[in-house]
């Protein structure tokens, strides 16, 4: 077991900067999850963790040992590869004791070691086969497998669910986190599904253009995001933006766009006093929105146009046209809602969030 | 009831008869004869026809303007007892491993390097392949003054070096003969063996290394446990495809050596040329090239049942 540390860490790739200034505590038995859009620089920095890549500036510490200079075999990790990078011509037997024979194990400890991670990941019926013969959900478990082996003192993930089906992806997402719980070995975990980043990482990382957004507790992620892109990025549907100007009337602060008057809160409005004049982001997310009037006084609602109504079963996102721009409302089952009905979506002023416009951070 | 109803008021759509050619053509069997007839007429005329009247001609014992008559296994019988065809058979032995050794080898080392990633990699491919490209009759020929004893730009770079103190007769040497030929050989061959090899490894996926790095084989143990077990099933085809060749060599012995000094040099091909067409015994011609084909046949059947078996497993 080890903390992970990344200090001002930098990859360029001929002209391109993939990845710049990450700083980086990945704390001892922690799962750490990297999540952003493709080409946010996330997979460089699992690579350069893992000596996969070159580090064009900056460190990267495992324990207490800046790992910069040291080959991947010795850096006492394991990885766990998105198309699972299994060895074809091997058994699974073999694929998963290969990182133990290549460092001289003894072959009984090898075969134990193989048998108490088939066990785990329940694949013990499959030694002999070759990854050919295997299904997408079983080849992941032995790629799995090979990593869970080898006792390292960090595990690294590289999307390693993206190739499986939703339904097992599901499932080895939960199987992924019982494993993590009883082994407690850190892990850094690279994923660009946000519901994997949320359900997984005991942290998370949002990361865009190679630069960290934020790093946090999913809840954190979720009800205080940093800005605007983590704000669009955590959660799905995705929060709603609407860009408002701020005003004063009656000493009342006042949130003003196309179709949309809202009264802000004393407290709110406390917040946002530097910013009245200008124009700024609102956000809102899609499950604080409910069908209704709001309790009137504060004026937290707003008149919209349904354009759209998914039923999901559990949920109903309505697609609505509130002033020019759209939005989309996740509400109650039970609401009944028809196209083109004019109705008033409430919501507690608490929940909105407000995003400087020009730097796209929190206000 | 509503739906009969529907379609009852409405006349169906007709589509017109197809044409008996067209219905024939739709018979897979038939269409399987059709589009098979071209190459089976191609190979019979260039392949078949050639091959069997290369069979019949060499149990006749025919010569140039002389039809021949039937002589039995008789020209086989006097190859058996043959000197110089022993050595073209020992030659032609000690050509093909030798020579496909050392291909197999530099091949393989330089698809391993060209498979990296370095500037002007294009370039070096393309160059690469320039001994495949040149019409083996021309680079011979240069080779042939490369080899030469007093003209030899190897002798003159060997002895500006003091590597050398006389001129080392290449060509002219019998030791030496079969060795400068095989330099030759394995120099037109090795583009070939690289560019083929360096296809095998660029199917290889190149996380199989990453991750065997992380799991802590050394460059050398990659290569080992990865990289060859992996690229073994286009090895052998492409052994395969040179091998057949190379026993068969012709133009360039002919060109360097003639088969010389003294049938050093002399390979199967070279010798039944020698025979068939230089002293007009076609019949003992056709046995001697006809003597080459047992060998080959052995060689293609091990090598595909090899493939066959790498590739079950």
């Amino acid at each position: 077991m080890a903390r992970v540390l990344i200090r001002n860490l930098n990859k360029i790739f001929n002209e391109v900067h993939a990845v710049k200034d990450v700083n980086l505590e990945i704390r001892d038995r922690e799962f750490v999850v990297l999540v952003g859009p493709s080409g946010c620089g996330k997979t460089t920095t699992l690579r350069m963790v893992a000596g996969l890549e070159t580090i064009t500036s900056g460190e990267v510490l495992i324990g207490d040992t800046i790992v910069n200079e040291l080959p991947p075999m010795d850096r006492d990790i394991a990885m766990v590869f998105q198309n699972y990078a299994l060895y074809p011509h091997m058994s699974v037997y073999d694929n998963m004791a290969f990182g133990l024979k290549m460092r001289r194990f003894a072959r009984a400890e090898i075969e134990q070691r193989v048998r108490e991670a088939a066990g785990i990941l329940g694949i013990e019926n499959l030694l002999q086969r070759k990854p050919r013969q295997l299904s997408g959900g079983q080849r992941q478990r032995v790629a799995l497998g090979r990593a869970l082996v080898r006792h390292p003192q960090v595990f690294l993930f590289d999307e390693p669910l993206s190739n499986l089906d939703a339904k097992l992806r599901v499932q080895m997402r939960v199987e992924l986190k019982k494993i993590h719980d009883r082994l407690g070995t850190t892990a850094i975990y690279v994923t660009h599904d946000q519901v994997e980043a949320m359900t997984l990482g005991d942290r998370v990382v949002v990361m865009k253009d190679g630069i960290v957004q934020q790093v946090g507790e999913p809840l954190d992620l979720y009800n205080a995001p940093a800005n605007r892109f983590v704000a669009g990025f955590i959660g799905s549907p995705a929060m709603n933006f609407a860009d408002v100007g701020l005003a004063v009337q009656e000493g009342a602060m006042l949130a003003l766009a196309d179709g949309i008057r809202l009264k802000l809160p004393p407290a709110i409005a406390e917040r946002l006093r530097s910013h009245v004049g200008r124009q700024v982001t609102l956000g809102i997310r899609p499950e604080d929105l409910r069908v209704g009037p709001g309790n009137g006084a504060d004026g937290c609602d707003f008149p919209a146009i349904v354009e759209v109504v998914e039923r999901l079963g559990a949920q109903i996102l309505l697609d609505v046209k509130v002033g020019s721009g759209t939005m989309v409302a996740a509400v109650e089952p039970s609401v009944k809602a028809n196209v083109r009905e004019q109705l008033r979506l409430a919501f507690d002023a608490e929940r909105l969030h407000f995003f400087d416009r020009a730097s796209g951070n929190a206000i | 009831m509503a739906v009969s109803e529907v379609v009852s008021q409405r006349a169906f759509a007709r589509t017109p008869p197809r044409s008996a050619t067209t219905r024939l053509l739709e018979d897979e069997r038939w269409l399987a004869v059709v589009l098979l007839l071209p190459t089976v007429i191609l190979l019979g005329l260039f392949i078949a026809y050639p091959f069997v009247d290369g069979v019949l001609l060499s149990v006749t014992d025919a010569r140039v303007g002389v039809p021949g008559s039937f002589v039995g296994l008789q020209n086989f019988e006097s190859l058996w007892h043959d000197t110089i065809f022993r050595t073209a058979v020992w030659n032609t032995f000690v050509y093909t491993a030798v020579a496909t050794v050392f291909k197999l080898a530099l091949g393989l080392w330089l698809a391993l390097l060209l498979n990296r990633h370095f500037k002007g990699k294009a370039f070096a491919r393309a160059f690469i392949l320039l001994p495949f490209i040149i019409p083996t009759v021309l680079s011979t020929f240069a080779w042939k003054w490369m080899f030469d004893p007093t003209f030899s730009v190897i002798n003159w770079t060997l002895f500006q070096l003091g590597l050398i103190h006389t001129r080392i007769n290449w060509l002219g040497d019998p030791n030496l003969a079969l060795i400068s030929v095989i330099i030759v050989n394995v120099w037109r061959g090795v583009p070939f063996y690289a560019i083929s090899l360096l296809a095998g490894l660029q199917t290889i996926n190149p996380e199989l290394q990453e991750a065997a790095a992380i799991d802590g084989a050394r460059p050398w143990q990659r290569f080992w446990h990865v990289t060859w077990p992996l690229l073994l099933p286009v090895t052998m085809v492409v052994v395969l495809f040179s091998v057949v060749p190379t026993f068969a060599d012709f133009q360039l012995v002919y060109v360097l050596t003639g088969g010389g000094p003294a049938n050093a040099t002399q390979l199967f091909a070279t010798y039944a040329y020698q025979i068939g067409v230089g002293t007009g015994l076609l019949g003992e011609g056709a046995a001697v090239s006809l003597a080459m084909f047992p060998f080959l046949l052995i060689v293609v059947i091990v090598q595909l049942l090899y493939i066959r078996r790498v590739e079950v497993h």
